[in-house]
């Protein structure tokens, strides 16, 4: 059985409302909070990036799998926001966990998919007997042009999981991939901000891969919504998941306890995993979970989740997710906002 | 500003929270030392430190050297992790008014400085609210 053996999440505390962001480009708060269903967002501090979000995420995972970190054999980190250009940050993630120096690590970019790409890769290395366990990590502290409207969600959080064939607590079922040349969001090199496409981000971009990777991972299983407890799809916005999975046939029920976004904004890499430790912090033993990402440029990678008895004395030895973020939370203005994140050039 | 030579040492205590004990007086040292300045011994064992503890003093810093001045006005304070072995941190993510002598703190991997815009990046520990 090959699985999840630990997983863990980090959300930064600060956040940032709707109605600071709309005050200073004089927006209606109210028309975002709905078009979008989204409160707030996560904000990264200063000393808060990808690889420090990586290692609290990982760090929570390894309490969960309760294995030697000197036997992880792969560490991989996806990310559109790794703080260099050029060196990685999975060896900063495997020195800090205690994981160097037998361990492979790289890091992957597929925009807001580079997490369950690290997910899929990990899974199969273990599968096939290469090594005992595989550290997959997506994080992400994203950033939106001032005034541009991926400036209201783009957030920051991460979550690990540890693949291995033993203990697992979710075992996997099945996996799946859809991908197209699709340009609906891109940053060039050296450029600080991201592009987008506007509302062809949408139909031909997020909803065609979506869709297109649920149905066909559930047509290859031969299963139906009826036969998940829970469901997770990428999360740009709050309203687009639930529209995917309606048009899926899932209920909101199946939905809500993923859902992240209305209450810290989309984490890209980090979005639809950490939604996945949301669920995990409250599934049964049997319970089955779809999982569908999605990354711009395009492509949605979906997994089938079946959680196992071992869920139930995993899920207190870490944080749980939604408490994580609950607790502690530090409501920032937008001028902090603009230094935190760099927006503020002083030179 | 930090050397990449510097980061590479620094990387059990920092990134690990690795301590020293010496092994002929049992005293423990964060950072690990070459020499027990208790009782001259030079062998030590490596052991990680708990990443909870409680402030046992702090100061804040509100003119702060030119790498920090982006953050001040910000906490330095000494966390103790267990009996006798403490650690300077920067107190992190609360109301400055609100830091307590006695204030549980969990300590959390952030990066602790960057050497300009193209040096490289330090990481560490700090204390934040438990």
């Amino acid at each position: 059985m090959i699985g999840i053996v630990g997983y863990g999440a980090h959300v930064p505390r600060r956040r940032i409302k709707v109605e600071e962001i709309s005050k200073v480009w004089g927006t209606d708060a109210d028309s975002y909070k709905s078009g979008l269903v989204l409160e707030e967002k996560s904000v990264p501090s200063s000393d808060e990036d990808t690889i420090s979000i990586s290692v609290e995420a990982a760090r929570n995972a390894l309490k969960r799998a309760g294995i030697d970190p000197q036997k992880i054999g792969a560490i991989y980190v996806g990310s559109e926001s790794h703080p260099y250009a050029v060196k990685p940050s999975g060896t900063v993630v495997a020195d800090a966990i205690g994981a160097t120096p037998e361990v492979h690590c790289a890091d992957f970019e597929f925009a807001c998919k580079a997490g369950s790409e690290a997910m899929f890769v990990t899974m199969a290395l273990v599968k096939s007997g290469w090594m005992e366990y595989a550290l997959a990590i997506g994080a992400d502290t994203s950033q939106g042009k001032p005034g541009d409207a991926l400036e209201y969600t783009a957030s920051a959080g991460g979550a690990a999981f540890i693949m291995g064939g033993k203990n697992v607590l979710a075992e996997i079922e099945h996996t799946y991939s859809f991908m197209t040349d699709t340009p609906d969001f891109w940053r060039r090199e050296y450029q600080f901000y991201p592009e987008h496409a506007g509302r062809f981000t949408g139909e031909p971009a997020y909803f065609k891969h979506v869709l297109g990777a649920a149905n066909g991972i559930m047509e290859r299983a031969g299963m139906k919504p009826q036969d998940f407890t829970f469901a997770v799809f990428h999360q740009p916005n709050g309203k687009f998941p639930l529209r995917a999975g309606k048009m899926l046939g899932f209920s909101r029920s199946q939905m809500e306890t993923g859902l992240l976004c209305p209450i810290i904004g989309n984490t890209y890499s980090g979005s639809s995993p950490l939604g996945l430790t949301a669920i995990l912090d409250i599934a049964k033993p049997g319970d089955r979970i779809l999982m569908v990402s999605y990354g711009s440029g395009s492509g949605s990678d979906g997994f089938i989740w079946k959680v196992t008895e071992r869920i139930r004395e995993a899920q207190d030895r870490a944080p749980k997710t939604r408490e994580m973020i609950a607790k502690g939370k530090i409501q920032v203005d937008y001028g902090t906002y603009a230094k935190y994140r760099g927006k503020i050039k002083t030179g | 500003m930090i050397t990449p030579a510097e980061y590479v040492r620094e990387i059990p205590a920092h990134h690990r929270l690795e301590a020293g004990r010496c092994k002929k007086c049992r005293k423990i040292y964060y950072p690990a030392r070459q020499v027990c300045p208790e009782c001259q011994a030079r062998e030590f064992e490596p052991l990680s430190l708990p990443r909870e503890g409680k402030i046992v003093t702090f100061t804040v810093i509100r003119v702060a050297p030119s790498q920090f001045s982006d953050q001040a006005p910000y906490a330095m304070g000494i966390v103790e992790v267990q009996p006798g072995v403490r650690l300077l941190t920067q107190v992190v993510d609360c109301d400055l008014d609100k830091i307590e002598i006695g204030m549980p703190v969990s300590l959390e991997f952030r990066k602790i400085q960057e050497d300009g815009e193209k040096g490289v990046l330090a990481y560490g520990v700090k204390a934040v609210p438990r």
